[in-house]
């Protein structure tokens, strides 16, 4: 067997370091990132069409309805555990001055009712959505989750899982603030 | 008092294979002939507390104490006891602990089974198998002691997952762990002789059965993960893509690999760089798997609980050990390459082209998994990389792959003769295309090219694999249990692509409503629902549906499928009830309760499907035959003339 | 962080089961089919490790309700996935978007493939050249020696031929 001598370049020997130095660099990120969020992409688009029926009230709530100031809407429902979390941010948001509309998602109305007296009712209205059809439209995959609509009825930010205040401080007030920037 | 001396035995552990690390390796690099010395003794005495330590939790499972957290989760009184043995690595505390005894099982075996290699060597190995423990029982210590205790202790458990109490799912971790820690056996070997300077084909050849082991316990573990999902999950599916599947799959394709470019490296002593490498890599891959599997970074039905706290130690321990090992490699591998003359038509490019697509596989494993983090990692979005994806992939793949399977084994080393090759092999090939195209129509009458190509190339593998089992068995001279060994294994994949081929391509699937009393056909099967009744289990209840089974009208199996809820379970589990066959199984699994009786069901034709998991046998056989060979028999080893070596010296 | 040891112990505890059997009335084999493809490549947005196929969930029920309803209007494969993706994103198609941000995805093996044929070529090239070298070397030296050898022979011939 015949041998040859050729010299390997450094580079050469050090590439596979080098990848799996870069691959640790994305691990390590990754470690920061929640891989069970998914985003929405109604974000910058209008607000699904929709025309639900309101809880214990006649009328109904359309998609038009959204429009004119900034909406917070509140996906809920009486068998999510989450949402009793958050249900003292959202009380405050709506004494704050804010229009929290409620989403009642894929519940009986009894049991929204009955939610709502115990733990108190922070919504202008709340629209009614017994099947899940509209949630679909939404992109609604779980509650609780809560959407930001703008005074053009444009969906502005989505939050998946309860509000608190982390989030109202860190991206819903900023955001409003901005919204409130473009009124003008 | 048991779960404190298992506790306190991890922490002996850790303190005698931090002397098992440190005091031969040292001693190898300043020839002292006494702390080479120290290797093996420390071996064993830490094999003897990990075990001590491993028998306190299995007892503490066995004898139900709860006042220990890991077992208070994971069983409870009514467990029955071969899944109270199993259940101790059935979540992430306890699978350290496996993970920890097999390391220190395969360092054992390793300290007795290597009195013909040099002590040196086999300090070094020893000491960076140790230093891969260490990480381990830090691990354990530091993040996940199984050993936790609770108070007020529990009277009773949560049950471990009735998905896991499953006989299949029993052994199936023991088995991919034996895998994934045998691979570091091929790591720690690659390593020292990386630091030792000598690269060679001894080097290789004293590799070459531990890693051929190792990869066939990673054959078996994969193959009974598959085929415990496939009777268990009851959606009929055998392999998801899933992120921790495909986190066993890589490190078995790259070892794949690398147990085929040692032979190259043993008997030509070439590809020296590409298999130190392989080796590296085929142990990174198995710790990435354990990374992945722990840290939350991906979703996956298999994740344990996930903690990213975690995460961070298991990425620190794998820029430790693949770090550190890599930057050997950069550093000490040769700064010169050695190559052989092998012509262009030879059996050495052809195992190179093999290493090529095997690694290309794993590759397209390894990006497949990660790209959602990357493009996440990018701000870019989320997206889902799933089994439409791999599918293609592999398929691709697998046509260079299959092909060269057909002629690599025939092929001369060192130089062979295109004609030869082509008198020789032209007639299977158009054999094999011409049977695999005309199956497809004999089935159903219609072309399906990808099934047609599927078969064709199964069938390449299969008649060329035999014919050279034929011809060489009609050279007088007995037939070495290597052959033997290759010849099943490179079978078992024929039978492993013709199985999957059928079953992707034939498969028939039905979601129906059946009334007692009422009557389905398909694939030339009938079935007749005859109702449910009320069975009791050892810890569940559940509703055993009747459905009688016919062929041709004669009744062949009564299938009882069965909707279970668990003690302490409030949703219902589906066990699914299969008509085993050779050439095919008839599986059903029962939906809903419906009104009147009736109720929705799940029922499938899957054909070939047990040739999937037969081929996976057949390749775990052919490997163990592989390293049953005479040549490997400690006397005869003994006693071998040491061939000359290769002693390539770092450039200074 | 409790959040996360909930859902994570709802993970643990709450097995995958058996796929969730609806049944459907459907117009023809081929719609069949496509309900079934169509529902095995979309990814459950709930559980996240299974198909919509195969999930029990509730919205997993609910979006099959939806394909089969849109398969009913006569929709297209292509309408029903650009429905999904735009209410819930890329995140839903297990099939990946063929876009530029996932060229890498899909062409990377196939690249990787094409790359180490070249690699291979390349190595074995230059180990032939080498050996070709070495030929010649060993070549001359054999010459060498049958000519001095040759030369030998002749003298020890003397004048007999």
């Amino acid at each position: 067997m015949t041998e040859e001598i050729q010299k390997k370049s450094p580079l050469r020997r050090l590439m596979p370091l080098i990848i799996f130095a870069l691959l640790v660099a994305l691990l390590w990120y990754g470690l920061s990132l929640n891989p069970r969020l998914v985003p929405s992409p109604l974000i910058g688009k209008p607000a699904p069409e929709f025309e639900l029926p309101l809880l214990n009230e006649q009328g109904k709530l359309t998609h038009l309805d959204l429009k004119g100031d900034i909406t917070l809407l509140n996906v809920f429902a009486s068998w999510c555990f989450a949402c009793r979390q958050e249900h003292e941010a959202i009380t405050q948001l709506s004494r704050q001055g804010f229009r929290v509309i409620g989403f009642n998602y894929k519940d009986e109305p009894q049991d929204a009712t009955a939610w709502l007296r115990q733990f108190g009712n922070p919504y202008y209205v709340v629209a009614q959505d017994l099947d899940g059809r509209a949630g679909i439209d939404w992109g609604v995959y779980g509650a609780p989750e809560t959407f930001v609509i703008d005074h053009n009825g444009i969906v502005r930010d989505k939050r998946v899982g309860p509000v608190d205040a982390e989030y109202i401080s860190e991206t819903l007030m900023p955001l409003v603030q901005q919204i409130r920037s473009e009124q003008t | 008092m048991i779960p404190e001396l298992g506790h306190f035995a991890l922490i002996i552990a850790l303190g005698i294979t931090i002397i098992q690390s440190l005091v031969p390796l040292w001693g190898a690099a300043r020839n002292d002939a006494a702390m080479i010395a120290v290797a093996r003794p420390a071996t064993y005495v830490q094999l003897f507390f990990v075990f001590l330590s491993y028998l306190a939790l299995t007892y503490a499972f066995i004898v139900h104490d709860f006042s220990v957290a890991y077992v208070s989760h994971h069983s409870n009184l009514l467990q029955p006891l071969i899944y109270r043995i199993s259940g101790v690595w059935g979540s992430h505390e306890g699978s350290l602990l496996l993970w920890a005894l097999c390391l220190s099982l395969w360092s054992t075996a390793v300290a007795i089974y290597s009195k013909h290699l040099p002590d040196a060597l086999v300090a070094r190995v020893l000491s960076v198998m140790g230093m891969v423990s260490i990480g381990f029982l830090l691990f354990m210590l530091i993040t996940s002691n199984p050993f936790e205790r609770r108070f007020p202790a529990p009277l009773d458990g949560a049950s471990l997952n009735p998905l896991l109490q499953d006989p299949g799912l029993a052994i199936h971790p023991p088995m991919l762990y034996m895998g994934y820690v045998g691979f570091s056996v091929a790591f720690a070997f690659a390593v020292a002789a990386l630091i030792g300077g000598r690269l060679d084909a001894t080097w290789a050849r004293w590799s070459r059965p531990w890693t051929t082991i190792a990869w066939a316990f990673l054959t078996l573990g994969i193959a009974l993960g598959s085929w415990w999902a496939y009777n268990e999950l009851g959606w009929g599916g055998w392999w998801f893509w899933d992120p921790v599947e495909n986190a066993s799959f890589m490190p078995w394709l790259v070892g794949t690999a690398l147990i085929h470019s040692l032979a190259v490296t043993e008997k030509r002593g070439v590809f020296k760089s590409w298999t130190v490498l392989l080796a590296i890599m085929a142990f990174s891959l198995s710790l990435l798997g354990t990374f992945i599997v722990r840290s939350g970074v991906l979703v996956s039905v298999h994740a344990f609980a996930t903690d990213p706290a975690r995460g961070v130690f298991i990425l620190i321990f794998l820029c430790i050990v693949v770090g550190g090992s890599l930057a050997l490699y950069a550093w000490r591998s040769d700064t010169v390459s050695t190559t052989g003359s092998f012509k262009w038509f030879s059996r050495e490019t052809a195992l190179m082209l093999n290493n090529v697509v095997m690694v290309t596989a794993a590759i397209a494993v390894f990006v497949g998994t990660l790209y959602p983090l990357v493009v996440d990692a990018f701000g870019l979005g989320k997206i889902s990389v799933g089994r439409p994806y791999f599918d293609s992939m592999f398929a691709l793949i697998g046509v260079p792959l299959l092909l060269l399977l057909g002629f690599g084994p025939t092929m001369r080393w060192k130089s062979d003769d295109p004609a030869r090759i082509r008198n020789q092999m032209q007639g299977m090939l158009i054999l094999s295309l011409a049977i695999g195209m005309v199956l497809p129509f004999m089935i159903d009458g219609a072309l399906h090219i990808g099934a047609g190509l599927g078969l064709a190339l199964a069938l390449w593998v299969g008649i060329t694999t035999i014919v050279a089992y034929i011809k060489r068995a009609r050279s007088a001279s007995k037939i070495p249990l290597a052959f033997t060994g290759m010849t099943l294994a490179h079978f078992g994949v024929a039978l492993f692509v013709a199985g999957v081929t059928m079953v992707m391509t034939y498969e028939k699937e039905k979601d129906l409503r059946m009334e007692p009393g009422q009557t389905y056909e398909m694939s030339g099967y009938e079935f007749k629902f005859l109702g449910t009744r009320k069975v009791q289990g050892p810890n569940y209840i559940a509703d055993e549906g009747r459905i009688e089974l016919y062929r041709n009208g004669k009744l062949i199996n009564e299938l009882n499928p069965q909707k279970r809820i668990y003690n302490d379970q409030n949703n219902p589990m589906t066990e699914a009830a299969i008509d085993v066959g050779f050439m095919r199984d008839v599986y059903s699994a029962l939906g809903e309760e419906l009104e009147n009786g009736a109720w929705s069901m799940r029922l499938y034709h899957k054909p070939l499907i047990r040739w999937i998991w037969l081929g996976s046998l057949f390749m775990t056989i052919g490997g163990v035959l592989a390293i049953s060979d005479k040549r490997y028999r400690r006397s005869r080893v003994a006693k071998r003339q040491t061939e000359i070596n290769v002693q390539v010296v770092p450039q200074s | 962080m409790r959040a996360i040891l909930f859902i994570a112990l709802a993970f643990v505890l709450a097995p995958a089961y058996a796929g969730p059997v609806v049944t459907y009335d459907f117009a023809s084999d081929e719609q069949e089919a496509l309900f079934n493809k169509l529902s095995n490549e979309l990814r459950c947005l709930v559980c996240q490790n299974q198909a919509i196929s195969d999930s029990n969930a509730d919205l997993a029920r609910d979006l099959r309700d939806e394909i089969y309803g849109m398969l009913q209007q006569g929709k297209s494969e292509q309408e029903i996935v650009d429905f999904m993706v735009a209410r819930y994103g890329d995140f839903v198609l297990y099939r990946p978007p063929m876009k530029p941000m996932t060229y890498v995805l899909w062409f990377g093996p196939a690249l990787a493939l094409v790359v180490g044929f070249f690699v291979v070529v390349r190595i074995v090239r230059k180990q032939r050249q080498a050996a070709a070298q070495e030929i010649t070397a060993e070549d001359m030296e054999r010459l060498k020696a049958l000519r001095s050898e040759a030369g030998r022979t002749d003298k020890n011939e003397g004048g007999a031929g």
